[in-house]
């Protein structure tokens, strides 16, 4: 029980984190619009949280010109990636258990 | 308490996950459509075809040059047969997108459209170069092969129901190569029937709102 809680990750404690993450999972990378589009939150928001994200190591951005446009891509890291699959079998683990109890 | 938090997360995931990655605004009704587009062409080639078979009858030159031309006639109805039938499914597309407030053009629907024709593309040639050194007992297998493999790469990328429907016209594909002479019935059944009951379960599974 207490290694499974220890798995449940509290960067990703968050919806817009969890969205972010999902988004970049099954993605090559995304940009912000493609972000703001999928995950219906503010501009402001995502970009709190895509830097709490950054600072864990677990999303790579990549700033570039497309037609004299900025343009911002966002990718996972490798750690990002395990770290998150972690977390979601512990959310499942934890449910199962939950279950088997009621 | 915790519990319906992490199942809400849970299935938060699996919709963002899906939503990102998935072009969902392709209507079944637009199969229904390419199915009976390829019907009536089919039935069309069909009659051509028998009227040949009399024509061969009565004299054997006609038949070294009309059958060029019959090649040709095939051709045109085939290619009337794919512009209909891409246009409608582009139409309907349109319209179900418009009507759920998404977009039509977005990174999901590119990356649909690009893994669905590089397969179709690439089986486009190779028919046109078996048509080129007539080796005309091929072309009905290749197009259904080449059309279930495009639509099994192209299943991950929008509903993975359509996988099924890959999967059938491939094994219908790898049969026809079997029995040269029924291809026309295949082709029926691959690009008709089997598109018109495919179409007629997923706008059942997906678009028919409950009363």
């Amino acid at each position: 029980m207490k290694n499974i809680i220890g798995n449940i990750n509290k960067a990703f404690d968050n919806r817009v984190r969890l969205g972010i993450m999902s988004v970049l999972m099954v993605n090559e990378y995304a940009d912000f619009t493609n972000l703001k589009e999928v995950l219906g939150v503010t501009d402001g928001n995502i970009a709190s949280h895509m830097k709490a994200l950054e600072k864990k190591g677990y999303v790579k951005v990549e700033k570039s010109f497309i037609d004299r446009k900025p343009n911002t891509r966002y990718s996972t890291t490798k750690a990002g990636r395990e770290d998150f699959k972690k977390h979601i079998e512990a959310i499942e683990k934890l449910l199962n258990q939950n279950h088997k109890k009621t | 308490m915790e519990n319906e938090k992490y199942l809400r997360d849970l299935s938060e995931i699996k919709k963002m996950m899906s939503s990102s990655s998935r072009f969902i605004s392709f209507s079944g009704l637009a199969g229904v459509f390419a199915g009976c587009y390829a019907i009536l062409g089919a039935l069309v080639a069909g009659f051509l075809l028998s009227e040949q078979a009399s024509n061969m009858s009565k004299a054997s030159e006609v038949m070294i040059f009309g059958d060029n031309n019959l090649v040709n006639q095939l051709f045109y109805i085939a290619l009337a047969v794919l512009v209909l039938a891409i246009g409608t499914a582009i139409a309907l597309t349109t319209y179900k997108a418009k009507r759920n407030n998404q977009k039509i053009w977005d990174s999901t629907s590119k990356r649909l459209l690009i893994n669905f024709s590089a397969p179709l593309i690439a089986g486009g040639i190779f028919c046109l170069v078996l048509l080129q050194n007539g080796m005309m007992q091929l072309l009905v297998p290749s197009m259904l092969i080449f059309y279930g493999l495009a639509l099994i790469h192209a299943s991950k990328y929008t509903y993975s129901d359509l996988k099924s429907l890959g999967y059938t016209n491939l094994v219908l594909g790898l049969i026809s190569t079997q029995f040269p002479d029924y291809g026309l019935y295949f082709w029926t059944a691959g690009f008709g029937l089997f598109h018109i009951l495919y179409g007629i379960w997923m706008y059942n599974k997906y678009e028919r709102k409950p009363e």
